[in-house]
């Protein structure tokens, strides 16, 4: 596997990065966990996780550096996944907490999930709905369900709608974004290191990917 | 609607599962990895590991445990046994963990919920409660022309540790569910000490009284035998979650013949 993907998992310190490295490992990628510059820009791919909060969140990925190093590598066609509040930081801003603004790579904001009635947060396995062809959802049907937890989403939107960057939905009291994709940023607001079969395909179709994506600068 | 979850229970002494099994194909059928990776392919939603080991190197136990799952099987855990303090909680977390299930530690000292809550968030912590009839109350009425029914033992459940061994004093499951929510538990893993190894099928009556009370989920615990006392579980009891143990272990029924059943009897779940 001399030409396996080196994935960088970036740690800010916060949330579990074990399970995201241990199952790009289980498909075959090179897994690191780290934030170091050299090796974030020697890597053919990074994802960004992440659990908590969103303000907390931006303040460590400022204060380390990343959202600078986030957006060359985005810039220079690294691919990027982000997931669960990872996604979210991809996105402009978020209501969450009084409010924050995000890493801004794909546009629209984050706000709290409208499910009136319903427990939030959402927790546990939803059908998820491709709502275009992509990459990194190849080999897994449409209505897969993926496992989820949170109480915020993602509404892509920007200069005029931002449709063509919404990849795949779910239903939780309404119909929420939970993939985003626009060129090489990938967002996923499910686990797929806790989503079985199906989330262990589209890490694999992420490393993929990054293995075809071009030399990193 | 998040799909009803089917949860699998692995009873864990010394890193060793302590219920029996007769799969076949496992190499080791006392390694509770390969048998976690074995459920996690047959469709299981969710794995509870229960460590139950007596030693002081409890602690040591269950982050290996938890690492070596988080290795090699890609679906939600939760640890209970031994978790006492936030520090335990995030070693198991920072292990792999999804989740730690809490019980005689909350009822010692309530405010842990409230800890683990404000530092992981509700949805890592699951209250356990191991609840069982009261049965020494008197039956409705003694007249000869109208007999207490058979079996009646009035509709309320003590809670109790060790085992099912000791009464909690003054504690109620029902109100005690209410309030480890309140503190701060996001789910509850509600077993019936009743029911729990007699194969008779969930106390759905238990299951409908804590549903009915507490506005997270609630996993019902304790009795199943077949896979009618499942769905059984779900649709009378109000459940969002079965667990089971010994119907599994022993290989009377895969969790693919479990989804199967709850689906063909109008319960969404993950295929």
């Amino acid at each position: 596997m001399s030409d396996a993907a080196r994935i960088v998992v970036l740690d800010y310190g916060m949330g579990n990065l074990r399970s995201v490295e241990k199952a790009l490992e289980h498909v075959g990628a090179r897994a690191a966990i780290g934030a170091d510059p050299d090796e974030v820009r020697a890597a053919d791919g990074l994802i960004l996780p992440g659990v908590g909060a969103f303000p907390r969140a931006m303040e460590r990925i400022r204060a380390t550096g990343l959202d600078e190093l986030i957006a060359e590598r985005a810039a220079a066609g690294t691919p990027v996944l982000g997931i669960c509040l990872g996604l979210q930081l991809l996105f402009e801003r978020s209501e969450e907490l009084g409010g924050a603004t995000g890493l801004g790579l794909l546009s629209g904001a984050v706000t709290r999930l409208d499910a009136p009635g319903l427990k939030v947060p959402n927790i546990g396995w939803a059908p998820v709905r491709w709502e275009r062809e992509s990459r990194l959802v190849e080999g897994i049907p449409s209505e897969t369900p993926f496992y989820l937890v949170h109480s915020f989403v993602a509404r892509p939107c920007g200069d005029g709608p931002r449709d063509e960057d919404v990849l795949g939905t779910a239903e939780y009291g309404e119909r929420f974004v939970c993939a985003a994709e626009r060129d090489n940023v990938f967002g996923v607001q499910f686990h797929p290191e806790k989503s079985s079969a199906a989330g262990l395909r589209l890490l694999a179709n992420f490393a993929g990917i990054c293995a075809k994506a071009p030399a990193a600068a | 609607m998040p799909l009803k979850r089917v949860i699998p229970c692995l009873d864990v002494d010394a890193g060793r599962v302590v219920k029996g099994t007769n799969f076949v194909g496992l190499r080791d059928a006392g390694d509770p990895v390969e048998l976690a990776e074995r459920y996690d392919a047959e469709g299981a939603d969710e794995l509870v590991f229960l460590d139950i080991t007596a030693s002081h190197e409890r602690r040591e136990t269950i982050v290996e445990l938890a690492r070596r799952t988080a290795d090699n099987v890609f679906i939600p855990f939760t640890i209970g046994g031994g978790i006492g303090s936030v520090a335990d909680a995030q070693a198991v977390l920072d292990a792999g963990a999804d989740k730690v299930s809490v019980n005689s530690a909350a009822l010692a000292r309530p405010e842990l919920l409230t800890e683990l809550a404000d530092q992981f968030g509700s949805q890592c912590v699951v209250i356990a409660i191991d609840a069982k009839r009261d049965v020494d109350e008197e039956p409705p009425t003694s007249s000869p022309t109208c007999a207490a029914p058979a079996g009646w033992f009035g509709g309320t459940w003590g809670v109790y540790v060790k085992g099912g061994r000791e009464r909690v004093p003054g504690r109620d499951a029902v109100a005690w569910a209410r309030e480890a929510v309140e503190r701060g538990a996001g789910e509850v893993l509600l077993t019936s000490m009743d029911r729990d190894g007699t194969n008779d099928g969930y106390d759905l009556e238990l299951t409908r009284a804590v549903a009915d009370a507490v506005p997270v989920p609630v996993i019902a615990s304790g009795g199943a035998g077949e896979l009618a006392h499942l769905s059984a579980a779900i649709a009378e009891g109000g459940a969002d979650a079965v667990l089971c143990a010994s119907i599994f272990h022993y290989g009377q029924h895969t969790v693919a013949e479990a989804k199967a059943r709850l689906a063909a009897d109008g319960i969404e779940v993950r295929r």
